[in-house]
């Protein structure tokens, strides 16, 4: 149903975006689909590359990484994809979907979430196996759970979770409502919730840092501002925002 | 289509037929999708799937426990609803009817709010009797008969008010009291309504997604019901999440038509 909508939306979008197709300066509306974790930073970035390119203008759809691979490969109208992991970017460009190489623009590394103040005195991730505490995490087919069973896997720890969440946000929100005790999230995630979740920071996160690559779609009604969009998301303007909110350059 | 069955009326007009047609084409066409993209060929092997039948199992037996929940407190808020008057009724069917509009996931937030160790009455389960709710099968079915049981009370209050009141005061002047009437006289009478409305509300409770991942988790075995399964499958592998779909299809319906046999044998 969400996918749905998501598509309907995109259509629409797309419709609307159809002026910039025949002239050569990039206008009308760019169409990207980003990663969920994405969300804070790319709207600032959309913003700052509204304002330096007047006449062009973004629109995000944001969401798991995997659901907007295969929305893209369903044959959804977007000019860019920006994903979480490589293994998620590889589906679109294996399709042949791709108007190049997908390059990494920023990386993220994983924290626990706890909330505010820490009540459960949580300091590593060897604290999460204790009796007692609740724990979740994403489902190992969306990335934060594949990076998460990395990084516990380098730590040598096994965590019996409550619940595998269907994405980042989702594991999130159950630290936000108080219903979890700690969630493996990314940092920037963690960032984003600051005033009810404090994000500890563990040396195992080193050993599964996670790439974000970019895209722009060959299929997309948009290519010019595709390209531009793609750009901008590479300059120094976009990783300034993109290392405020926690990411990490590539 | 025409004189497959001996249908009362003669001719169907042209009128209904065609939007009957495109409407019976219109819900059948997706199935068809999905049944065009079923990889058949390894169909066993993904059956045999680790954590497939427990997802199986998991939905079954909670869609068939928040029924039964939905049963026994819904039928008697159906003959409130139907029989008896008193001031608010109004807006009491209303509220009953509040979860068919509310979306799932947000009904998932709400009980969430409620059962939760922060919610109204989590707290207090947790400190008094160590139960913790979220997370839990229990979870799974709270969730399922909060959105599934509008359904019956619904279908209920429907055939509670088409059933004709007079053969319980029948039941009342003859001396029956108004428990014996109810079990006598009126539940047999409304039987098809109830039968209705508990297959509808069991069918609405094995669909059940948005308020099950937000409320109860997703964690296999446990919480992990069907839909669920097939969420999180469509993330990595598509074609898992048109089996386990089909699979889901495939034995409701079965059990659905089963259960017409038994029950509805109205002629």
């Amino acid at each position: 149903m969400r996918r749905l909508t998501a598509l309907v939306a995109l259509a629409i979008l797309t419709v609307a975006g159809c002026g910039g197709r025949a002239s050569d300066t990039p206008t009308g509306t760019v169409t990207v689909l980003a990663a969920a974790s994405l969300t804070e930073s790319f709207t600032q970035i959309g913003k700052d590359f509204e304002k330096a390119n007047p006449g062009v203008r973004v629109r995000f759809s944001f969401g798991g990484s995997s659901t907007l691979a295969q929305q893209i490969t369903s044959g959804a109208p977007a000019d860019v994809f920006a994903a979480a992991s490589p293994a998620t970017m590889k589906q679109v460009t294996e399709a042949g979907l791709a108007a190049g190489p997908a390059d990494t623009f920023a990386r993220n590394q994983l924290v626990i979430a706890v909330p505010k103040g820490n009540p459960k005195r949580i300091v590593g991730l060897a604290d999460l196996t204790r009796p007692g505490t609740k724990v979740a995490l994403c489902a190992a087919t969306v990335p934060c759970g594949a990076t998460a069973a990395t990084a516990l896997g380098a730590a040598g720890v096994t965590v019996t979770p409550v619940t595998l969440e269907r994405d980042v946000r989702a594991a999130l929100a159950k630290v936000r409502l108080g219903e979890v005790d700690a969630a493996l999230v990314y940092r920037t995630d963690a960032r984003a919730a600051a005033a009810q979740v404090d994000g500890v920071e563990f040396p195992e996160s080193t050993k599964a840092v996670n790439d974000y690559p970019i895209v722009a779609l060959r299929t997309g009604p948009n290519p010019a501002g595709a390209k531009l969009f793609v750009a901008y998301a590479k300059s120094e303007a976009a990783a300034a925002v993109l290392t405020h909110d926690g990411f990490q350059r590539p | 289509m025409r004189g497959a069955s001996s249908a009362p009326t003669g001719r169907i007009p042209v009128a209904l037929a065609l939007p009957a047609a495109a409407g019976l084409t219109f819900l059948v066409l997706p199935l068809v999708g999905l049944l065009t993209r079923t990889p058949w060929s390894d169909l066993p092997a993904r059956l045999a799937a680790p954590g497939v039948l427990d997802a199986l199992r998991l939905s079954l037996g909670t869609a068939t426990a928040a029924t039964v929940v939905s049963v026994i407190l819904g039928v008697p808020l159906a003959w409130l609803l139907a029989r008896s008057s008193f001031p608010g009724r109004r807006v009491v069917r209303a509220l009953v009817t509040l979860p068919l509009v509310l979306p799932p996931v947000v009904g998932g937030v709400a009980l969430l709010l409620v059962f939760g160790r922060r919610g109204l009455l989590g707290g207090w389960l947790e400190n008094a009797f160590g139960v913790t709710v979220p997370f839990s099968t229990t979870a799974v079915v709270l969730a399922e008969a909060f959105v599934a049981m509008p359904f019956l009370v619904i279908s209920v209050e429907g055939a509670l008010r088409a059933a004709d009141a007079r053969y319980e005061e029948a039941a009342a002047t003859l001396g029956a009291t108004p428990w014996t009437a109810f079990r006598r006289i009126t539940l047999p009478l409304v039987l098809p309504g109830l039968a209705a409305g508990t297959v509808l509300c069991w069918a609405r409770a094995l669909g059940e997604f948005g308020a099950t991942i937000t409320f109860a988790g997703n964690f296999p075995g446990r919480t992990q019901t069907m839909p669920l399964a097939v969420y999180l499958a469509l993330e990595s592998d598509p074609a898992a999440a048109i089996v386990l779909s089909l699979l889901l299809l495939v034995v409701s319906v079965a059990i659905l038509a089963g259960l017409r046999e038994r029950w509805m044998s109205v002629p």
